[in-house]
């Protein structure tokens, strides 16, 4: 389906007719551009294709048509382009918290120059671990850590690279409420300083508030020209707020009233299956949102 | 405060005597009825054979173990134990360095597993002992022959348990490591490699047992030395005398290995023993 917004392929993310489908259909037709710098976080109802739509981004998955692009190149296989920061599973259990850290900067190393420079990548993963205020733990072995513990490791270990953009999948999603809260403190301090892109998947809506600049809301529920067969649509994304930061702790949000506004708006717009918009009705507020509209879908 | 009970019921916390007693006890009553029955078999016949007393059994190991041979002038049970320890080094060595290359590649590589993996599922399911008389007729009756029978009967096994181990790998590591910028070749030796190679020393711990068996079997058809040779031949003569002491020693062979492979698990892999 053409379009007259090709020249924002040149867009930092660019995401366009993506489609994929499993047993059924996940994502139905997504449009996103995603601008350097943002912290866009995603949400929506369970099951509705958060992880996919990061997995086809972090290269894992390959949609079933459309174009994914990063700095105007297509997107491939997963490479340190993209960092990925995933539940569990990110820290490699056999080396310790440095060599973990370190990795980035090892693995792409042949033997000899790993040798030689080793000094140097010890002192750059001492840094970072500094950076995530664990000075002295490097030689412990992620087991030995907290969850908190271990997902700082995890971040540290994905900006070694530098990467284009940070991919994170419910990164605080198996962490107590405290930890939770600090890590997102930590996590907002880090992202101000290294003006790093994130994309953050949640089921924490007050999670995306407090963190994001963007919110982006995934959703299976609308209605559109396909008629009412609604099972067979995938997801799309149904609204996109831009948010303000505002300082106020993700504990504090809850009560404010601007927030429980946007939750409000946002559970009508995405989390409710009998409440349907239509596709041209959707809340696309973001100056970088878009929507390219097949005929069919854009029926009344 | 409540006494608890040492020994019976899901309560049971047993102490350190009781620990030790209870571990012993199997141990003393298998002796202590050997050694009646063998009272018992000697007040009948004296010259009895089958159930050697103990005296007998510590002249037999006073002859095998530290006495000359008469005819070759060596230590029987020292030359039996080198030569049998050699093959098994050898085949087992073969089979754990085979097994943890195909187990490893087959469970990265899509490709790799299409074309290996029915193979070695067809191939792990031939009852090794039923093609000794393939393996004797085409690799002679040397020691390439046993080594081959170790190396057939246990390199299956081996395989198959580093591929099941890879594959149970949370599949986020690898697209971590390719985010972090590791070739397909990085990811294979130097991210998962290193992590299976503990799991490598248990399939080899548990493939021992196999592994033994095999040797024996090669051994008793067709040897000219070692363990498995010296047990089958003394058999002729009804020696139990010495397959006993034989028995014991391999027995503690296997014991020591297994202790021995443990015990690098726990010092050189701490992550891997900690994490279980």
């Amino acid at each position: 389906m053409p379009t007259e917004n090709n020249k924002l392929t040149n867009k930092f993310l660019h995401l366009e007719d993506v489609y994929k489908s499993y047993d059924r259909v996940i994502l139905d037709d997504i449009d996103l551009s995603v601008s350097k710098g943002e912290f866009c976080t995603v949400v929506g109802p369970s099951g509705c294709g958060k992880s996919t739509l990061l997995r086809l981004i972090l290269g894992v998955e390959t949609p079933d048509s459309g174009t994914l692009h990063l700095h105007g190149e297509e997107v491939g296989h997963p490479s340190p382009s993209r960092g990925i920061v995933f539940q569990r599973y990110s820290l490699f259990p056999h080396l310790t918290v440095l060599e973990n850290i370190m990795l980035g900067r090892t693995l792409p190393t042949g033997l000899f120059e790993r040798r030689r420079r080793k000094k140097e990548f010890i002192e750059e993963a001492k840094y970072y671990l500094e950076r995530v205020r664990l000075d002295g733990q490097g030689d412990k072995y992620p087991h030995e850590l907290s969850g908190g513990m271990q997902q700082r490791v995890a971040i540290a270990q994905s900006l070694v690279t530098s990467p284009d953009i940070l991919l994170m999948d419910e990164p605080f999603g198996a962490l107590d409420p405290d930890t939770r809260e600090e890590m997102q403190l930590f996590l907002l301090e880090l992202w101000d300083e290294q003006k790093m892109t994130v994309f953050f998947v949640t089921h924490d809506l007050e999670e995306a508030f407090f963190l994001g600049t963007r919110v982006l809301v995934l959703s299976q529920y609308y209605t559109d020209g396909r008629g009412d067969n609604h099972e067979k649509r995938g997801a799309k994304i149904v609204s996109d707020h831009p948010l303000h930061k505002t300082g106020i702790s993700s504990t504090q949000i809850k009560s404010d009233p601007n927030f429980i506004k946007l939750t409000k708006q946002i559970r009508s717009e995405g989390f409710d299956p009998k409440i349907r918009q239509h596709v041209n009705e959707f809340n696309l507020k973001h100056p970088d949102s878009f929507q390219t509209l097949s005929k069919v879908e854009a029926d009344r | 405060m409540r006494k608890h009970n040492q020994i019976w019921g899901i309560h049971a916390q047993p102490g350190k005597k009781a620990n030790i007693i209870l571990l012993l006890l199997p141990f003393i009553l298998l002796v202590a009825t050997y050694l009646a029955a063998s009272h018992i078999r000697h007040q009948e016949n004296p010259q009895d054979k089958l159930l050697p007393s103990a005296t007998q059994i510590v002249k037999a190991i006073d002859r095998v173990a530290l006495t000359e041979d008469r005819r070759t002038g060596k230590y029987l049970l020292w030359t039996d134990t080198l030569a049998s320890l050699k093959r098994l080094a050898i085949g087992v060595t073969a089979a754990a360095i085979f097994g943890l290359l195909i187990g490893l590649n087959m469970g990265i590589y899509p490709g790799i597993r299409s074309l290996s993996f029915s193979f070695v599922t067809f191939f792990s399911m031939i009852p090794p002992l039923a093609v000794l008389p393939i393996i004797f007729i085409s690799f002679g009756v040397d020691e390439f022959a046993k080594i081959m029978l170790i190396f057939i009967g246990i390199f299956p096994i081996i395989s198959r348990d580093i591929f099941l181990t890879v594959r149970k790998l949370p599949q986020e590591q690898i697209t971590k490591a390719l985010t972090l910028g590791a070739s397909s070749f990085a990811v294979t030796y130097r991210i998962i490699l290193p992590q299976i190679l503990p799991r490598l020393i248990d399939a080899i711990r548990l493939s021992l047992g196999a592994a033994w068996l095999f040797l024996i079997a090669a051994e008793a058809i067709a040897a000219m030395d070692g363990l498995g040779y010296r047990i089958f031949l003394v058999r002729r003569y009804l020696a139990m005398d010495v397959i006993i002491p034989y028995v014991l020693w391999v027995t503690l062979l296997g014991f020591l290995f297994d202790l021995i492979l443990r015990t690098i698990i726990n010092k050189r892999f701490a992550w891997y023993a900690d994490r279980k």
